[in-house]
């Protein structure tokens, strides 16, 4: 059965553009449009893999990775932080919370697939 | 539309939106600027804004957005208040980008110069110069085919026990490195918990991993980047000083693992036997092909083939049924010994012949016997290059150790308890015999000392000597020092070979400072105890400034002793024919007194004689003529005056119980043929309380002897 990753962005055109880079590779992929729609929509039916914005109206990215690894779901799951940033505070402060990784936008679908490959197999 | 079109699209629908966004939430902030929430906005729509740019190449709308995403981040921080400058920049900007997006839809153009008029604008509401965002590291697609041979690294890979929790799979990772290149993986499991103990949400492997690739370093820290911060990642480049030798020999696993610092040199010689994965590490690394490994490897079994023969035909037998073998063989051994004696005393024939086929049958499995439990020196030896190489690194000095004669054999049980007294006299070596480096060199000799350890047969006795090439011992010193210990009189007027022996009486250190390497409170009299109870003897060589030689002789068994069966008055004693120089009658021309002391002449040098009967205060009368067995006992040779020489005797020594570990002069007992017992004489003890003239050890002697016997 395909894996399937969740990816919460504000960004309708950054959901769009991962959505369909890993559609493509042969993943399933669940949209969130924010930090809170996408720990609802977790803890409701967990991923194997999130990738979240750093930069999210109601749940941040940062507090979503605490929230989610909170949940025994969400463990063990990789967690990809997408940030702008970098000057690497906020990777800290996503590694921190518990992220397994980062992704610096602007980013493209190799790069996007590597890192999924380097976390999720 | 192609998927990078409708991606396009998509920004633009979406950037639009936020451009609307960002109009409506600055006229907010324009009548509140303490409107935090709108602020938030604010920056998370620009920040979108830039990211998405970027993404989707429209990098003058992501370096614009950047500019103003800057200011706006300090203004989220309190750094910064808004203005109204602020809200004008704003504006503009939502108007550019707004063009930016739809440039090339109609007549629409970018004023150039307006953007960086307001790109210098907002730069100049930063209190602090901005720093100019580098742009974000290319990650160019990997290689995947590796042109060359490559570089070979050893990475070494320890996550912290947190790794799972991160969401990390290092499984992934060690296959990523799998891509880059040729790759073996070795887990470390050392330091895996106990189950009881083990939280199986930690992770406690660490990894070696030997890689060859063209990738390049990067590439390879790449695998480890959401890593490195909770692992301790060390990547070294191995294959330079391969490849830069050619003709320096290969490494070996051995080399390897103490250059790690994974292994001490002790702990290499054990699995050296095993030593095919090194050709396995070397194909593995790429520094040599398999085949030329295999045919290295081919040659080294060519050579070692009778000992692989012999290896895999080899039984591993538990010592203990080895000892109770040879305990059987003892008894054997006696009862032969008695039976012969019945058939020589019956004087028959028919009898005569199967007791002597029996005794040479029985010679040939005790022979055979105690060969099972002969081992080869070596494995000893070995532990002592560890030995010396920390303790001379310890003290600053640089110590060489020889060893020769490590396929010497040795009964087992002699081996084992050699480790000890040999550990304790290298040590002496390393810490008082060899100097420091440049006293050797104001001395005239090489910087570098040498311990020379060597073993080779010598008659019934293996010799095991401990050479150095250091200061020698210190006559005056020992002297000087067991002088004011009281150990000698102090007008004791002694020869060298005397004062060298001081050294092991009991009390005894000339050490002015208490090292940590040989001062533990243990002296050399443990060491002359522990040889001695082996049945060995000890004898030193020295030159002062050239050096020490120290001679341990030792049986070549403990359980069976070949010797010669002496009588005195109503006892036999037995005493160990290694020992043994010659046997003489004491006729009246043979003694001559001198200082009080008996002393006889054996081929005309003066040799001191000590008589059983005093040693042991057995009753007069002496027989008129009475025998002398002339023994050498670590270059001193004595007589021992007896009754009667009686002949060889093979025999199997029972060790006296603790009761009669006092008993200096006796080191055990034998069962006779005819059933009767005889003390196994302890040579060294009988000089020793000869020596020291003391009716007290005399008394406790003869107490001994009474009671062993009764």
């Amino acid at each position: 059965m395909a894996k399937t990753i969740m990816t919460a962005d504000d960004s309708a055109s950054i959901r769009q553009l991962v959505r369909m880079a890993l559609t493509e590779a042969g993943y399933q992929v669940v949209e969130a449009v924010d930090g809170l729609d996408a720990f609802n929509k977790f803890a409701a039916a967990p991923a194997n893999m999130l990738i979240t914005d750093l930069n999210m109206p109601n749940l941040n990215g940062i507090e979503l990775i605490q929230k989610v690894r909170g949940l025994p779901s969400g463990k063990f799951i990789p967690i990809v932080l997408l940030t702008t940033e970098s000057d690497g505070t906020k990777k800290e402060a996503g590694k921190l919370a518990g992220a397994s990784g980062w992704i610096v936008k602007p980013f493209n679908k190799d790069q996007l697939l590597a890192v999924v490959k380097k976390l999720l197999g | 539309m192609d998927g990078v079109d409708r991606h396009l699209e998509t920004f633009r629908q979406e950037a639009d939106e936020l451009l609307g966004e960002i109009e409506a939430v600055i006229l907010l902030i324009e009548e509140n600027p303490d409107d935090d929430d709108a602020i938030n906005r604010l920056f998370r729509a620009v920040h979108t804004l830039k990211g998405s740019g970027g993404m989707f190449g429209l990098t003058d709308i992501a370096n614009f957005s950047h500019g103003l995403e800057s200011v706006l981040d300090k203004v989220r921080g309190k750094q910064l208040a808004v203005s109204h400058e602020l809200i004008d920049l704003t504006l503009a900007y939502r108007d550019q980008v707004g063009v930016m997006l739809h440039v090339g839809e109609g007549d629409v153009a970018v004023d150039v110069a307006l953007v960086e008029d307001i790109k210098r604008r907002l730069k100049a509401l930063c209190p602090t110069p901005e720093r100019i965002e580098p742009p974000p590291p290319s990650q160019p697609a990997r290689p995947v085919s590796s042109d060359g041979p490559g570089i070979t690294y050893r990475i070494r890979f320890a996550p912290q026990p947190v790794l799972f929790g991160t969401g990390t799979d290092p499984a992934l990772l060690l296959r990523e490195l799998r891509e880059l290149g040729e790759c073996s993986v070795t887990a470390h499991f050392d330091e895996v918990p106990a189950l009881e103990l083990a939280d199986p949400e930690d992770c406690h492997l660490a990894w070696d991993i030997v890689l060859t690739t063209a990738a390049g370093l990067d590439a390879i820290r790449d695998v480890f980047v959401f890593v490195e911060d909770i692992s301790k990642i060390d990547i070294a480049d191995i294959s330079s000083d391969i490849v830069l030798d050619p003709d320096a020999p290969q490494p070996r696993l051995g080399d390897i693992l103490l250059q790690r610092g994974d292994l001490a040199t002790a702990d290499l010689h054990a699995p050296l036997s095993q030593q095919s994965r090194l050709g396995e590490l070397l194909v593995d690394s790429g520094t040599l092909s398999s085949a030329k490994v295999s045919s290295a490897l081919s040659e080294q079994q060519a050579v070692a083939k009778q000992q692989v023969a012999a290896k895999n035909d080899s039984v591993r037998v538990p010592s203990d049924k080895l000892d109770a073998l040879i305990n059987l063989l003892g008894e054997l051994v006696t009862n032969q010994a008695r039976l012969s004696q019945i058939a020589r005393n019956t004087g028959d024939m028919v009898l005569a012949a199967p007791v002597e086929e029996a005794d040479r049958l029985t010679d040939e499995l005790r022979d055979i016997v105690l060969n099972i439990r002969m081992m080869p020196i070596g494995t000893t030896f070995s532990r002592f290059k560890r030995l010396v190489r920390d303790l001379s690194g310890e003290l600053d000095k640089q110590i060489e150790l020889v060893t020769e004669g490590a396929e010497t054999e040795l009964d087992k049980t002699v081996i084992d308890r050699l480790g000890d007294p040999l550990v304790h006299l290298i040590r002496n070596s390393i810490d008082h015999g060899i100097e420091h480096p440049d006293e050797r060199t104001r001395a005239g000799k090489p910087a570098k000392g040498t311990i020379r350890l060597t073993a080779a047969h010598k008659g019934a006795c293996v010799v095991i000597s401990i050479i150095d090439d250091g200061w020698g011992l210190d006559t005056a010193a020992i002297l000087k020092k067991a002088k004011d210990k009281g150990l000698v009189a102090a007008d004791a007027d002694l020869s060298e070979k005397e004062i060298f022996s001081l050294i092991f009486l009991p009390g005894f250190s000339t050490a002015t400072t208490v090292t940590d390497v040989s001062g533990r409170g243990v002296g050399m009299d443990v060491v002359k105890r522990e040889i001695d109870s082996l049945r060995g003897t000890i004898d030193i060589h020295s030159e002062r400034g050239v050096g020490t030689r120290i001679d341990l002789s030792l049986p070549l068994t403990l359980a069976i002793i070949e010797g010669l069966l002496v009588h005195v008055a109503e006892d036999r004693y037995v005493i160990p024919l290694s020992a043994i120089e010659e046997c003489l009658e004491l006729t009246h021309d043979r003694f001559a007194t001198s200082g009080g002391r008996n002393v006889i002449q054996v081929r005309g040098v003066p040799v001191p004689l000590v008589r059983l009967r005093d040693v042991f205060s057995l009753p007069d009368p002496r027989p008129s003529l009475e025998q002398a067995v002339v023994v050498n006992v670590g270059d001193l040779r004595v007589g021992l005056a007896v009754d009667e020489v009686i002949g060889n005797h093979q025999t199997v020594i029972k060790s006296l119980g603790k009761l009669y570990r006092k008993a200096d002069c006796i080191s055990g007992a034998t069962i006779m043929g005819d059933g009767n017992v005889a003390l196994i004489l302890d040579l060294a003890g009988i000089i020793r309380s000869a020596r020291s003239d003391e009716s007290v050890v005399i008394a406790r002697n003869a107490q001994a002897r009474r009671s062993i016997m009764a």
